[in-house]
C-alpha cells in the first residue's frame, strides 16, 4: 500500500477516536448545559466524573491529527489553514475556554454561584465547538475553498456546512448520552439519558437527511462520490444498520451494547465521509497524492507514529482500566 | 501590519503557553520527589505536598494543554507560507512531541485520580511517567526551534526542499545545547517559583512545618538548576557564535568585527551611530567566552547586511535580562548551598527567605528572556537564511482581530490561574480565611 494512503488512513484513524472520543467530551457538556429536572445536579455530577480522568486524553486525538495532516499533508494543511481561518479560530477560542473552565470548575473548592458561572462556559464552549468543527468538515467536503485568498467568509458560510456542522453536535450529543447511560447504575439516570439519547437519536436522523438533501447542490464532488463509490455507498449502508440497532438497543435498555452500536454509527459516518471525498483532501484543489510529503518524510513519519502507537495504546488501555475498577479504599 | 500582528500573535501564544509548558515539565518531578520522601520518612505532610503539587499540576498542565492546541493550529493559521513547505521536514519531532504529550496526559490521569485505586508502586511509576513525558515533549518541541535557527537536512531548490532527512534535520548541531538550556530553565523556573512561594508564606507565618518541608524538596533543584544554567548557557553561546554570528553580535550589540572583543554589560544601543552607550566592558571578555581565546576576532554586526540584522536593542536587552536574572540566581544558590553545608540545614533566616522570595519570579523571567533572544535573534528570518518570516506569513487579514482577542483571552486565564494557585496555596495556611474550604475541596 502507498505510504500516503497509510498515512490518510491514519489521519482518519485519528479523527474516528477524536470523534469517539473527544465528541462525547462535547456532548456531555451539552448535557450539562441541558440538565433539567429533579436530578439535575446528578446528571452533572455524573457529566463531570465521566469526563474528569479522562478529557485531556480525549483532546489529544485532535492534536494527533493535526501534526498528521502538517507533516504528512503539508500543502492541505497550509491551504485549509488559509481558507478556514475564521471558523478554526473560533473553534481554537471554543477549545481553550472549554478546556480551561473544565478544570478550573474541577479544581475551584468555592461552590455554587462561581462554579455555575464556570459551568455555563463550559457547556457553552461545549455547543460551539462540535458545530464549529462540523462546519469545518463541511466546507472541507463543500469544495468551494480556492475562492480568492482574502475571502474570509465565502468559503464556508454554506448552507450544506452549516448543515454538518448541526449535524455534528447532534451526533455528538446522540454518542454522549448513550455513553452516560452506560456510566451509572442508577436506573433513575439511566432513564433520564436514555430519553435524551432517543431524542438525540431523532435529531440526527433529521441533520442527516439535511445533509444529504443539501449535498448536492453544496457538495457536488463528495455527492458524486457518495453514490458511485461502492466503499462509500457500503459504509454508509452499515451505517445506516448500526444506526437502526443503536435505537433499538436504545429502545430495549442494552446500554453496554447501545454503546458500542453508537460508537461503530459516529466511526462510520466520518469513514464514510472520507471514502466519499476520496481522494480529495481539499476539494478541489489536492488530493491525497498532490498534497503529501516526500516519501522519506511520510515513511519516517510512520515509524514515529508506529511508535507512538505501541506507547500509548498500553497506557490508555491502562487508564481506562484503572477507572473501570472499584476504588482500593473509601 | 499584519506581519506585526501574526508575529504578535505567535509571540504572545508562546510566552503565555512556555510558562505553563515548563511548569507541567518541572512540578511533576517536584511532585514525585515528595512522594519519595513522604514513603521514605513516612510524613503525612510530604503526602500532602504531593497532593497539593499534583493539583497545581493539572491546572497548569490543563491551561498548557490548550495553549499548545493553540499555537499547533496556528502554525498554520498564521504561517501557512511555512507549514505547507517546511511541515514535512519538521513533522516528525512535532509528532514525537504529541507522543510524548500522550502519556503525559494519560499518566497525569492514573495519579491524580488513581490515588485510592492503585497500588503506591504503580502510582508513583505514573507519575515518574507524566515527569519523564514532560521532559520529552520539551525536548522534542525544542528540537523544532533548534532546526530553524540552523536549519539541515534537506537540499534547498528554488520550488523547495528536496533530499529531505527528517532525521538529519531533528538534531541539527545545537541541538545538544539548545535542549539542555531550555530543559535546565523549565526545572530551573519552577522551582524558583515554588521556593518564593513558600519563603513568602514562611515570612508571614514563620515555623510552618509544612512549607519548611516544601522548601527542602524545591531548594535542592533550584540551587542545582541555577549553577548548573550558567555552564550550559555558555556553552550555548560558544555554539551560537560559530553558527549564528549575527545573533550572538546583537546579543551584545557589537557593532564593530574586533579582536579581543570586550564584554558589554548592560547599555543601550544607539542604531544611529552604531554605538553601545552607557555599558561596563570587561575587557578581550567576549573573546574569551565565546571562543575561548582573549584575542579571537569577533565578527560585529557590520559583516552582515542590514536588511539581516535582528532588532538589536531587544535582543540586546532580552540577553542582558536573561544573563542578570541567570547571574543573581546562581549567586544565591551558592550563598544557599554554603549555609546548608555550614548549618547542617536549609537556611530559613528571614534574610534568606527574602532573598528567595525577591529572586522567586526571576527563573520565570529569565527562560522568556532567553527565549526572546532565540527568537528576535534569528528575525528577519523564519528559517534562518532561508525563508523569511514576511514570505511565511498568512495571506488572511486583518490579523489585529485574532490578536487582540487572543491578549484578552489569555491575559484573562493567566489571572484566573493566579488566582486559583493562590487558593491552592492559602489552604495550607492555618487560620486563613479559605483554609476551611479548600479542606473539603476533595
Amino acid at each position: 500500500m502507498p505510504t500516503e494512503l497509510l498515512l490518510g488512513g491514519v489521519l482518519v484513524a485519528a479523527l474516528v477516536l477524536y470523534a469517539l472520543f473527544g465528541g462525547a467530551d462535547f456532548g456531555g457538556g451539552v448535557w450539562d448545559l441541558l440538565a433539567s429536572g429533579p436530578r439535575q445536579a446528578k446528571q452533572r455530577e455524573l457529566i463531570a466524573r465521566a469526563l474528569g480522568p479522562v478529557w485531556e486524553v480525549n483532546h489529544v486525538w485532535l492534536i494527533l491529527a493535526v501534526v498528521i495532516l502538517f507533516s504528512a499533508f503539508p500543502r492541505a494543511f497550509a491551504a485549509l489553514s488559509v481558507a478556514l481561518h475564521v471558523p478554526l479560530t473560533l473553534l481554537l477560542l471554543g477549545i481553550v475556554f472549554r478546556g480551561t473552565a473544565f478544570t478550573f470548575r474541577t479544581y475551584d473548592a468555592r461552590a455554587d454561584r462561581v462554579q455555575r458561572r464556570w459551568g455555563l462556559v463550559f457547556s457553552g464552549a461545549s455547543v460551539l465547538s462540535p458545530a464549529l468543527l462540523g462546519l469545518c468538515v463541511g466546507a472541507m467536503a463543500g469544495g468551494e475553498l480556492g475562492g480568492g485568498e482574502r475571502a474570509l467568509f465565502s468559503g464556508w458560510l454554506s448552507p450544506f456546512a452549516l448543515a454538518v456542522g448541526l449535524f455534528a453536535l447532534c451526533l455528538f450529543a446522540f454518542l454522549a448520552a448513550v455513553y452516560l447511560t452506560a456510566e451509572t447504575n442508577e436506573p433513575a439516570l439511566q432513564e433520564d439519558f436514555r430519553r435524551r439519547a432517543l431524542g438525540a437519536g431523532v435529531a440526527v436522523f433529521v441533520a442527516a437527511l439535511g445533509v444529504l438533501v443539501l449535498a448536492r447542490g453544496g457538495a457536488p464532488r463528495v455527492w458524486v462520490g457518495l453514490t458511485t463509490s461502492s466503499y462509500a455507498l457500503a459504509l454508509h449502508a452499515a451505517t445506516a444498520v448500526v444506526a437502526v440497532l443503536a435505537f433499538g438497543l436504545l429502545l430495549t435498555r442494552r446500554f453496554a451494547w447501545a454503546r458500542v452500536a453508537a460508537a461503530a454509527q459516529v466511526g462510520l459516518i466520518v469513514a464514510g465521509w472520507a471514502a466519499s471525498q476520496y481522494p480529495y483532501l481539499v476539494v478541489p484543489d489536492l488530493t491525497l497524492q498532490s498534497a503529501a510529503a516526500s516519501p522519506v518524510a511520510q515513511r519516517v513519519l510512520l515509524m514515529a507514529l508506529a511508535v507512538g502507537a505501541a506507547l500509548i495504546f498500553p497506557s490508555l488501555l491502562l487508564l481506562f482500566r484503572v477507572f473501570r475498577a472499584p476504588p482500593r479504599t473509601s | 501590519m499584519d506581519l506585526l500582528y501574526a508575529r504578535a500573535q505567535m509571540g504572545l501564544s508562546l510566552a503565555f503557553h512556555i510558562l505553563f509548558a515548563a511548569a507541567g515539565i518541572a512540578l511533576p518531578l517536584l511532585m514525585v520527589l515528595s512522594d519519595l520522601k513522604a514513603r521514605r520518612t513516612r510524613d503525612p505532610d510530604y503526602t500532602a505536598l504531593s497532593v497539593k503539587l499534583a493539583k497545581g499540576t493539572a491546572i497548569l498542565f490543563a491551561v498548557g494543554a490548550v495553549s499548545g492546541t493553540v499555537l499547533s493550529f496556528e502554525l498554520g493559521l498564521l504561517w501557512p507560507g511555512f507549514m505547507g513547505t517546511w511541515g514535512e521536514v519538521i513533522g516528525l519531532p512535532f509528532a514525537l512531541e504529541g507522543t510524548a504529550f500522550f502519556t503525559e496526559a494519560v499518566f497525569l490521569g492514573i495519579y491524580l485520580y488513581g490515588r485510592d485505586r492503585i497500588s503506591p508502586g504503580l502510582h508513583l511509576f505514573s507519575g515518574v511517567m507524566v515527569a519523564l513525558s514532560g521532559a520529552a515533549s520539551a525536548f522534542f518541541v525544542t528540537l523544532v526551534n533548534t532546526f530553524m535557527n540552523d536549519p539541515v537536512g534537506f537540499t534547498l531548490t528554488a520550488t523547495g526542499p528536496v533530499d529531505v532527512d527528517p532525521v538529519a534535520a531533528m538534531f541539527s548541531p545545537g541541538w545538544v545545547h539548545q535542549t539542555t538550556h531550555t530543559l535546565v530553565a523549565c526545572y530551573q523556573a519552577s522551582a524558583f517559583a515554588m521556593v518564593g512561594i513558600h519563603a513568602l508564606v514562611l515570612l508571614r507565618h514563620p515555623g510552618l512545618a509544612f512549607h519548611r518541608k516544601a522548601l527542602s524538596v524545591a531548594l535542592p533543584l533550584a540551587c542545582l538548576s541555577a549553577l548548573v544554567q550558567p555552564l550550559v548557557g555558555h556553552q550555548s553561546a560558544e555554539h551560537v557564535a560559530r553558527a549564528q554570528p549575527v545573533k550572538l553580535a546583537a546579543a551584545e550589540a557589537l557593532f564593530e568585527t574586533q579582536r579581543g572583543a570586550p564584554l558589554s554589560v548592560g547599555g543601550l544601543p544607539d542604531m544611529e551611530t552604531g554605538t553601545l552607550r552607557y555599558a561596563l566592558e570587561l575587557p578581550r571578555g567576549l573573546s574569551l567566552l565565546a571562543f575561548s581565546d582573549p584575542n579571537a576576532e569577533v565578527k560585529g554586526l557590520e559583516e552582515f547586511p542590514r536588511d539581516e540584522w535582528p532588532p538589536v536593542t531587544k535582543v540586546h536587552l532580552a540577553f542582558q535580562v536573561m544573563v542578570g536574572a541567570g547571574g543573581a540566581m546562581a549567586l544565591l544558590a551558592l550563598v544557599t548551598l554554603v549555609l546548608r553545608w555550614r548549618q547542617g540545614a536549609w537556611p530559613d533566616g528571614r534574610r534568606m527567605l527574602g532573598a528567595w522570595l525577591v529572586c522567586g519570579p526571576l527563573g520565570a523571567v529569565a527562560m522568556e528572556a532567553g527565549w526572546l533572544v532565540t527568537e528576535w535573534g534569528r528575525q528577519p528570518w523564519i528559517l534562518r537564511g532561508v525563508m523569511r518570516t514576511a514570505d511565511a506569513v498568512t495571506p488572511v487579514g486583518p490579523l489585529a482581530v485574532p490578536f487582540w482577542t487572543f491578549t484578552l483571552v489569555y491575559l484573562f486565564l493567566g489571572v484566573m490561574v493566579v488566582f486559583l494557585l493562590v487558593r491552592q496555596v492559602s489552604g495550607t495556611v492555618p487560620h486563613g480565611r479559605e483554609s476551611h474550604e479548600v479542606a473539603h475541596a476533595h
